[in-house]
């Protein structure tokens, strides 16, 4: 294990048996009670210098004067990087080497893309002095008008959305289906621009030696930081050496690195010391990625008894000027609901903004919140309870294209959420709920689905002579917990008990675990680290069963079984030996084997993939004030395997907070005159704090799932955002008759209709 | 941050005299002023740290009922002085509602009157703000003003104070005791905030110099302590600024409101003391009419700045609430969400 | 100009020479004292990452010049436990998993060891969220942050009681 990232075996480590399926502890729980959980930003290697990051405050135009004069007389500056002073690089940042490239401001020239765009970089001995050296740069401008909002710039198809999907899907016809419906709606629905805000911002430290770069930066993704890196610079992958062992969250927005990150990384080689850059917070509203503004029109339509004929899911969104990113907002409406008819379809428009990125269940969360409130909507025209609506269209198959799912057990999440939350009973006109104090109670439910996706990813496995094993694959812990469930799925691949094995992880010098994004890395990770598991030990039963002097020798076709550091013949389990003895026996200190994790191109071809849940919310709302506050949120998720349901449930209630939050509070505020975001900060760009969140249940429902991988997980890091949103808005119509379009819901939104 | 002269005083006078110089400016627990500096809002040349100025930190219980409150008491142990609380609930009910308890530990009173507004133009520096640069413009005029002022703005300025403290303490009739270049004088809370007009760089009366060094509620101030809330709506349960708040305290005998104080925040560049509204409250019963009436009264002059028009019909529900709360009885202890419209401990009285 | 200032911090009394008086708390803390624990989440007293107790009150760091705290007694993250011995606080946020990504933590536990002694909150969950509402937690982790309070607030209570028993 190295040094830095001296996982402690934990005094208060509850262990309730072994491995997977077991509610342990975060194994790195100590070091983050304790403080010594090390980030990027608490690296300090010897001679380093503070390089600050100055920002355009225009969103169009360029730079024209910069006083690098003042900068440089302030006591302490030692450099001022500039797009006529800094390294060179070996690749042009508006490139696309790759289609996970996004391109970059790393001086390249004197233009402004943005607000909050890096425009020069200020090195100095202390913290206080860079960061007063770039504000004395004073930057003068040519100021071109920005172009900020839905409305401002001429909309166009856009090629994909998302990673590859097209823009536009039909499947039966919409407009003959809407045309004849019994029940018909059409409703409008607009989401903000929100941002990622980890609470760890962005950062590195860099050194260089020669042409070798070592860097702390937290990241999701280190092997494609590596090669983005390497390209940049100009040098072999592997002289770059990442260290990410904790990430303070990451939500999407470090899975590729950043702009600023890269920044760091020519300032130290500018300067030729180790350089340390962290971003402030106001800085984190531009060049790291964002949630783009979506305006999204539903039209639905049932038959008689409440049958949906067609769902037709249009989403209009931001991209900026300069990059392709679409949120694929209206695919929401693809896999849930068993419309005959279904039409998704997007357009864009481009804006002065950074270019917006992934972000926490991206398309799935914007989609979502309309797609739930549509269908709240619908079940209202059609007079049904709103889960008498969803059991109504249940989609036994994936509706957009007929696929059978590899498991779906969301009519039992229906159930036991209903259940636990005490749906039975409530009233389906809204506003007829009042608590003992008088405020309006309104009860909404939302269905939650997200994708089961699979990436790539390596592990290496070692067995050695001592008994004891060791796992190696470089992983990213943003809080999901890799460093305990990963370690847990390594210990039953190797037969070992959790303590007994040395995980290794969070550097880009192990074998590549893939991105952790997509809710899918301990699907990719886990299963690569299983199948090294099951490689090693495969070689150790093939030692022992060749070998006249075990007691397995000849199990041959019957195989062997690999539990608590021994062998068992599979069908004698009197007859085996342990990992020590057979080693030993062949003179080996240790015997290692690889193993990969990746989609089965078979399985994705035959079955639909999801994780599904249901969410019930109850809010009070003021009924004379507007405020609105969620009382309690309950959800039922199915998920595949669960490896931790401690780190899961973990998970789930931090996405249903995020659901709550998309409802009700967060929201860039943005002035359309100058580009800039107003509340770049985290005083007025509202997250919830603890007072907002009285009270959160999760259950999850057994899936097994032969299909999606060889452990049957599906993920559960993005899920619980969605239908949470949904949920959360329809309960504030229930509570009010206001059907609220725009979200955050404003207490403005509510206040003039409450009477 | 710009760099600054630091010096740290040992008694008011040189404290004033540190302070009287150009660029110079008081320190205290610095929680609005490092923010300020960190954001480039304000560059002072010479920060005057007042945190050891001895006589300052002390709460005073006055022979004749009224209390004294050195500048530099810590918001938090006002808000938790209990016989502080007994006496003036409203404003211990108003500080727990503001900020958060790390800022309220380090924040000092003084301070919390001095905090400047959250208008998002006046923090955003490059953008056009007469407060801090006088005819430059109000960028916020035609921008995103939802959250801006209708009572008491002008063309020049449109801001709000943001002070939860100060509301509370503007309706109770506080007096703010000023040390400065020629010697200590009083003027009323209410009179120490000005409303824009065509200098909103000049908020407060103070000059060059002048130091906060207590705040003296009056006695009569008590009369109110068995009915007094205030009640702040916020966009998230707690820490957060008003979108609109109001105190309100009646003194209440045989169900007739003898006497009633009642104060906005969020409205205005400065805490709006209602006192029409005041007056037509004297001598009826708290009855739902009768409070509407009052809360119409109160914003009569109001209009909207810009997009914030919902201010003014909630600036008027939010006082017809906290009447009907204050009406009903203070609470026997500060509830758990303080000023949250959550908070309603219905029923329970207060023992004054 | 330089600023000699002397600070306890984590029991230990420093003597500091400050060359820049634009050193804030937090920076001083990690920075130059090599003290990381404590997290810079936003540096303007909205996130509550930064906290540490000051003469025994939680505080935001960030919002707080070093050299005004000449003679202060700091208790940082780095002095809450006893080697190996978890604070009780400490223990109950790993056993009710009260962190994910675990930045927002030491801000959190020092809070939250500052909310018990201010005393207000005893063990009205509604009290303990609204005392907690200064630290942000991105993860989500609130519910786990309420129940180990709660449990830290207990063990010590009853601590205490076994004490002066």
């Amino acid at each position: 294990m190295s040094p830095e990232i001296n996982l402690t075996c934990d005094p208060a480590h509850l262990r309730h048996g072994s491995n997977i399926g077991q509610p342990l502890t975060r194994r790195d729980g100590i070091l983050k009670v304790k403080g010594e959980a090390r980030y990027a930003a608490d690296n300090h290697p010897p001679g380093m210098l503070y390089a600050v990051i100055a920002v355009s405050t225009i969103a169009r135009g360029r730079v024209t004067f910069l006083d690098v004069a003042a900068a440089k007389r302030h006591p302490g500056v030692v450099e001022v990087m500039t797009p006529s002073h800094k390294p060179p690089l070996a690749e042009d940042p508006d490139g696309k080497p790759n289609p996970f490239a996004f391109k970059m401001e790393l001086l390249q020239n004197d233009e402004v893309r943005y607000a909050n765009q890096a425009i020069a970089v200020v090195v100095a001995e202390t913290l206080e002095a860079a960061t007063e050296g770039a504000a004395l740069l004073s930057p003068q401008y040519h100021v071109e008008p920005a172009r900020v909002g839905l409305d401002d710039a001429k909309s166009y198809l856009p090629p994909v959305v998302g990673i590859g999907n097209p823009a536009e899907v039909r499947h039966g016809d919409v407009d003959a289906a809407l045309a004849g419906a019994s029940n018909r709606i059409e409703a409008m629905y607009e989401t903000s621009a929100q941002y990622h805000n980890a609470m760890e911002p962005h950062a590195i430290v860099a050194s260089w030696d020669g042409d070798k770069l070592s860097i702390d930066t937290p990241s999701q993704g280190m092997a494609i930081a590596q090669m983005r890196l390497a390209g940049l610079f100009g040098i072999p992958p592997g002289n770059i050496h990442i260290r990410s062992p904790f990430l303070g969250g990451g939500f999407g927005s470090k899975g590729l690195v950043s702009g600023p990150q890269v920044l760091g990384i020519m300032a130290a080689k500018l300067v030729g010391r180790p350089v340390k850059l962290v971003l402030r917070r106001d800085q984190m509203y531009g060049p790291v990625g964002h949630r783009p503004p979506t305006r999204q029109t539903l039209r639905i339509g049932t038959d008689g008894e409440g049958r949906l004929t067609a769902i037709d899911h249009h989403a209009k969104v931001t991209t900026s000027t300069f990059d392709d990113f679409y949120e694929p907002a209206a695919d929401a409406s693809h896999t849930l609901y068993a419309s005959p008819a279904i039409k998704t379809s997007h357009e864009a428009v481009r804006v002065d903004t950074g270019t917006p990125l992934f972000m926490r269940a991206p398309g799935e969360a914007t989609g979502s919140i309309a797609l739930e409130s549509a269908i709240d909507e619908i079940a209202l025209a059609c007079g049904m309870d709103p889960l008498d609506f969803r059991l109504k269209n249940y989609a036994e198959v994936e509706p957009i294209s007929g696929k059978p799912f590899s498991s779906k057990a969301l009519r039992q999440c229906y159930a036991k959420g209903a259940e636990r939350f005490g749906w039975a009973g409530r009233p389906l006109t809204p506003r007829q709920m009042r608590d003992d104090a008088g405020f309006l109670v309104g009860w909404g439910m939302g269905t939650a689905t997200f994708p089961a996706l699979m990436f790539q990813a390596q592990a290496r496995a070692v067995i050695r002579s001592d008994g004891s094993g060791v796992m190696e694959s470089g992983a990213h812990d943003m809080g999901q917990g890799a460093w305990t469930v990963l370690a847990q799925i390594a210990a039953d691949g190797l037969g070992l008990g959790i303590d007994q094995v040395e995980f290794r992880s969070g550097t880009s010098d192990l074998p590549d675990a893939g991105i952790a994004g997509g809710s899918a890395h301990t699907a990719t990770a886990g299963a690569a680290i299983h199948n090294a598991g099951a490689a090693v030990i495969a070689k150790l039963a093939d030692l022992a069963t060749n070998d006249e002097r075990s007691p397995l020798f000849g199990a041959g076709n019957a195989g062997v079984i690999a539990r608590e550091g021994r062998l068992f013949r599979r069908d004698d389990e009197a007859r085996g030996e342990s990992y020590t003895d057979i080693l030993k026996r062949a003179g080996l200190a240790e015997i290692e084997a690889s193993g990969g994790g990746a989609a089965d191109p078979a399985a994705q071809s035959n079955y639909a993939m999801h994780a599904h849940g249901a969410v019930f919310a109850e809010v009070k709302v003021d009924p004379e004030l507007g405020q609105i506050r969620v009382t309690r949120l309950v959800g039922a998720f199915a998920a595949g395997r669960i490896i931790n349901p401690r780190l899961v449930q973990s998970q789930l209630f931090g996405g249903m907070i995020w659901g709550a939050s998309f409802a009700l509070h967060e929201e860039a505020v943005m002035d359309h005159r100058s580009g800039r975001i107003l509340n770049a900060n985290l005083a007025e760009y509202h997250i919830p704090v603890n007072a907002d969140v009285p009270s959160l249940d999760v259950l999850t429902v057994d899936e097994h799932d032969p299909h999606v991988n060889v452990l049957g997980i599906k993920g559960v890091g993005e899920i619980g955002v969605t239908g949470s949103a949904g949920a959360v808005a329809n309960a504030v119509w229930h509570a009010t008759g206001v059907r609220a379009r725009r979200f955050p819901i404003r207490i403005d939104d509510l206040l003039m209709r409450l009477d | 941050m710009m760099n600054f002269d630091y010096v740290r005083p040992a008694t008011v006078a040189e404290a004033v005299a540190a302070a009287s110089e150009k660029g110079a400016t008081y320190l205290a627990a610095g929680t609005n002023l490092l923010d300020l500096m960190k954001g480039g809002v304000c560059h002072p040349s010479r920060l005057v740290d007042v945190t050891r100025l001895p006589g300052l930190d002390g709460v005073e219980y006055l022979a004749d009922g009224g209390v004294r409150i050195g500048a530099l008491v810590r918001n938090a142990d006002l808000a938790h002085d209990a016989e502080f609380v007994r006496a003036f609930p409203s404003v211990a009910e108003a500080l727990l509602s503001g900020a958060s308890a790390q800022l309220r530990n380090a924040a000092t009173v003084g301070g919390n009157v001095l905090q400047r507004t959250r208008c998002a133009y006046f923090y955003d520096a490059p953008s056009a703000c007469n407060k801090r640069w006088p005819g430059a413009g109000c960028d916020a005029r035609h921008g995103e003003n939802r959250l801006h002022a209708v009572l008491g703005w002008s063309e020049a300025c449109i801001a709000t104070h943001p002070s939860d403290f100060c509301v509370p303490l503007v309706a109770l009739d506080t007096v703010v005791e000023i040390e400065g270049r020629s010697g200590r004088r009083e003027v009323a809370l209410e009179a120490l905030h000005r409303l824009p007009g065509d200098t909103p760089q000049r908020e407060t009366l103070l000059e060059r110099g002048d130091l906060i060094v207590a705040l003296r509620l009056p006695a009569e101030a008590r009369g109110f302590a068995a009915h007094a809330r205030y009640i702040k709506v916020r966009e998230r349960t707690s820490y957060a600024f008003a979108v609109v708040s109001a105190a309100a305290s009646l003194r209440i005998e045989q169900g007739t409101i003898r006497e009633a104080r009642l104060a906005l925040g969020g409205v205005a560049a400065k805490p709006w003391r209602a006192r029409a509204a005041e007056q037509v409250l004297a001598g009826v019963a708290p009855d739902a009419a009768g409070l509407r009436e009052a809360a119409r009264i109160a914003l009569a002059d109001a209009k909207p700045s810009g997009d914030n028009a919902f201010k003014i019909e909630l600036a008027q529900r939010i006082l017809v609430r906290a009447l009907t709360l204050a009406a009903a009885g203070t609470p026997e202890r500060i509830p758990a969400l303080p000023g949250s419209p959550f908070s309603s401990v219905s029923g329970v009285h207060h023992v004054a | 100009m330089n600023f000699s200032i002397s600070l306890t911090v984590n029991g230990v009394r420093r003597e500091i020479e400050l060359d820049d008086p634009r050193v804030t708390l937090l920076d001083l803390l990690r920075e130059r004292l090599d003290l990381t624990g404590t997290k810079k989440g936003c540096d303007r007293g909205q996130c509550g990452a930064c906290t540490v107790l000051v003469n025994g009150r939680r505080i935001n760091s960030c919002l707080a010049l070093a050299v005004s705290q000449d003679g202060a007694d700091i208790l940082t993250i780095e002095g809450v436990s006893r080697g190996d011995q978890l604070h009780p606080m400490q223990a109950a946020f790993i056993a009710h998993d009260g962190f994910q990504c675990g930045f927002c933590t030491p801000g959190q536990v020092m809070s939250a060891i500052g909310l018990i002694t201010e005393g207000q909150a005893g063990d009205d969950p509604e009290r303990v969220r609204e005392g907690m509402s200064g630290n942000l937690c991105r993860c989500g982790a609130y519910a786990g942050i309420t129940e180990a309070v709660l449990e830290a607030q207990n063990t010590l209570t009853n601590s205490d009681q076994r004490r002066s028993a």
